[in-house]
């Protein structure tokens, strides 16, 4: 496929149902626009002292972030330079002062440099020096850490990280100064789901908000049904005050409200969102204003966005603290992950509200998830038929969004969908060219 | 009399039936009876951690669920527009015999643990799990109840497929 015909897979107000179902367009997806836009890696937490590392696949790489001697992240090829061994096959662990083979015992400094191998005379006159495999573990060169938020471009190619991102990385200081103390960590374990559909339809959804009258109307029903009856002061459990708010009417997504970036980037319920409601905490709010003063708090505490995505490979809820990162797999496989963080120095009822929200809507056991999953499976299954070719995406289009960069709309356009994907053919397009 | 009904009642082979006998409702889809067996303090637990977990607080798990939330679960099921009941999954849970834990007969409580094979199928697809569950009794008027099933799964931290039914 030409790099124009990626292009032509994206209308201005639908898109073509190659972009979901092609295996030649996910090794393209893989292999170029993977490697372009920048890739959340984990959290500088997950790594705390020196040699700390997690492993992990990126659009089908190995690779590890390791932390330092000096206190920073890097980002490693887990693969040796020797033979292609991969260095660590936990998910996580220590390393000691150094990497060390299994195979064949090369050994390598926790920033990649090579540092010993065994029959050192037998590379003597060899080539080997002067070679990539005489070089070390291959370093990601383009890693940026956002408060503690590690990511990476593993393209030489590519806009750089305070450009691509731009101000969508307030959401990100939305949830880190959900802790008085300004700092996160991830904790609890991650909750893993495989399902059977295409990325970009997960990343789609996340800002699709007028699914959920019809999609969850039976978890959403049941829980109305169970606390029917009930007086409005009564102080609902967590889990009601989470799951009810799913049964919201069309009218209160719409009023929302999402913005649109540059590069597919969104944030959704600008206004309020399902997470507006949930009970206060005086003496949090204190600790908040103490900590960060009273404007910032006040900032911090009106403001629960539904979802913001740092497209494509992270979706952010600043209330709860909770991410899901997308991993594409295969066209029809993907990886979903929901990880939780403790926001340090605030009580633990936001932990648990964060452990227990992942849970009820997060988890492979999730009644609300269940009705999601399956309708992904099904449209993977079901867009393959029939003479239409295409997914529509009208809902709101105006010609004039097409020249807008940063712009507020109504919760309910499908803008937000239509910007991930004007920028998934974009980068894409453009990395194949960069590439050629 | 009553020290008779005390001996069958913490008999081994009692307490291993009536495990066996709420696996059966479950792959029965009898929910309102199977739930009928749980106390109103009961919990449903499977750790993301399987057996390592040491409590559902600081760890996250598949499902932490008390009565209300299984209700829910129930009611959901039962709602005409569960969609990801379309086709409608049915599962096997394959027991080896439960062995008894702890017996304390003052307080009129058991625990068993019972390793399982758990087979989920839908359509065309089939989920397999397995684990060892670990069951909470505690007697009561109406007889056996149960105040937490915790089900340590040997891979909650794969990536795993949505499991539909209760395991």
């Amino acid at each position: 496929m030409t790099p124009d015909a990626i292009r032509a897979l994206v209308e201005n107000d639908r898109v073509h149902r190659d972009a979901y179902l092609s295996d030649e367009v996910f090794e393209l997806e893989q292999r170029h626009f993977a490697a372009r836009t920048w890739q959340f890696v984990g959290h500088a937490s997950q790594v705390p002292a020196a040699g700390d590392y997690v492993a992990m696949d990126i659009a089908g790489r190995p690779l590890m972030m390791v932390r330092q001697a000096d206190g920073s992240v890097r980002v490693l090829h887990n693969r040796c330079a020797h033979k292609g061994t991969q260095l660590v096959t936990d998910a996580s662990g220590n390393a000691g002062r150094f990497f060390r083979c299994p195979y064949h015992a090369w050994t390598y400094k926790l920033d990649g440099a090579p540092l010993a191998l065994p029959l050192k005379a037998g590379y003597e006159n060899t080539g080997l020096a002067h070679c990539a495999s005489g070089r070390g573990l291959e370093a990601v060169r383009h890693v940026a850490v956002y408060r503690d938020f590690v990511f990476a471009r593993l393209a030489d190619d590519g806009p750089d990280f305070d450009a691509y991102f731009g101000d969508v990385l307030h959401a990100i200081d939305n949830m880190v100064d959900r802790s008085p103390q300004g700092r996160l960590t991830v904790a609890g374990g991650v909750l893993r789901n495989i399902i059977h559909c295409n990325w970009k339809m997960y990343l789609e959804n996340i800002n699709d908000t007028v699914h959920p009258v019809s999609t969850h109307e039976s978890a959403s029903q049941a829980a109305q049904t169970l606390w029917q009856g009930r007086a409005p002061e009564e102080p609902k459990p967590m889990a009601m005050e989470q799951i009810l708010p799913f049964a919201s009417s069309y009218d209160f997504f719409d009023r929302m409200g999402g913005r649109v970036y540059p590069n597919g980037h969104s944030v959704l319920g600008i206004h309020f969102s399902i997470h507006s409601g949930y009970a206060q905490l005086p003496e949090y709010e204190q600790a908040l204003r103490d900590a960060h003063g009273a404007e910032r708090a006040r900032q911090i505490l009106e403001r629960s966005p539904q979802n913001a995505v740092l497209y494509p490979s992270l979706a952010v809820k600043g209330s709860p603290q909770a991410i899901r990162v997308i991993r594409p797999l295969a066209a029809d496989r993907t990886l979903i992950e929901a990880w939780s963080f403790r926001a340090e120095g605030a009580p633990d009822l936001l932990f648990e509200r964060t452990q227990s929200y992942n849970r009820l809507v997060f988890s492979p056991m999730s009644v609300v998830a269940h009705d999601d999953v399956h309708l992904f499976e099904s449209i993977q299954r079901g867009l393959r038929g029939g003479t239409n070719e295409w997914v529509s995406l009208h809902r709101g289009f105006d010609a004039s969004e097409l020249d807008r960069g940063t712009a507020e709309t109504n919760g309910t356009n499908e803008w937000l969908m239509r910007n991930q994907f004007r920028a998934w053919a974009e980068h894409l397009a453009a990395a194949m060219e960069a590439a050629s | 009399m009553t020290s008779m009904s005390e001996r069958d009642r913490f008999d081994h082979a009692v307490l291993a039936d009536f495990v066996a006998d709420e696996a059966a409702l479950l792959d029965a889809g009898r929910y309102d009876e199977w739930l009928a067996l749980y106390t109103d303090d009961a919990h449903y637990w499977v750790p993301l951690m399987g057996a390592a977990q040491a409590d559902p607080h600081t760890h996250q798990s598949l499902a932490y669920e008390d009565r209300l939330l299984l209700q829910l679960r129930i009611e959901r099921m039962k709602h005409p527009r569960a969609h990801s009941l379309r086709p409608r999954s049915r599962c096997q849970h394959v027991l080896q015999p439960a062995r008894v834990d702890v017996i304390d007969r003052e307080a009129g409580t058991a625990s068993t643990r019972t390793p399982f094979l758990y087979l989920e199928t839908r359509g065309e697809l089939q989920l397999t799990l397995s684990g060892v569950c670990r069951h909470r009794l505690v007697h009561t008027d109406a007889g056996w109840r149960i105040r937490e099933k915790r089900v340590d799964l040997l891979d909650a931290e794969r990536a795993l497929p949505a499991i539909q039914l209760f395991i």
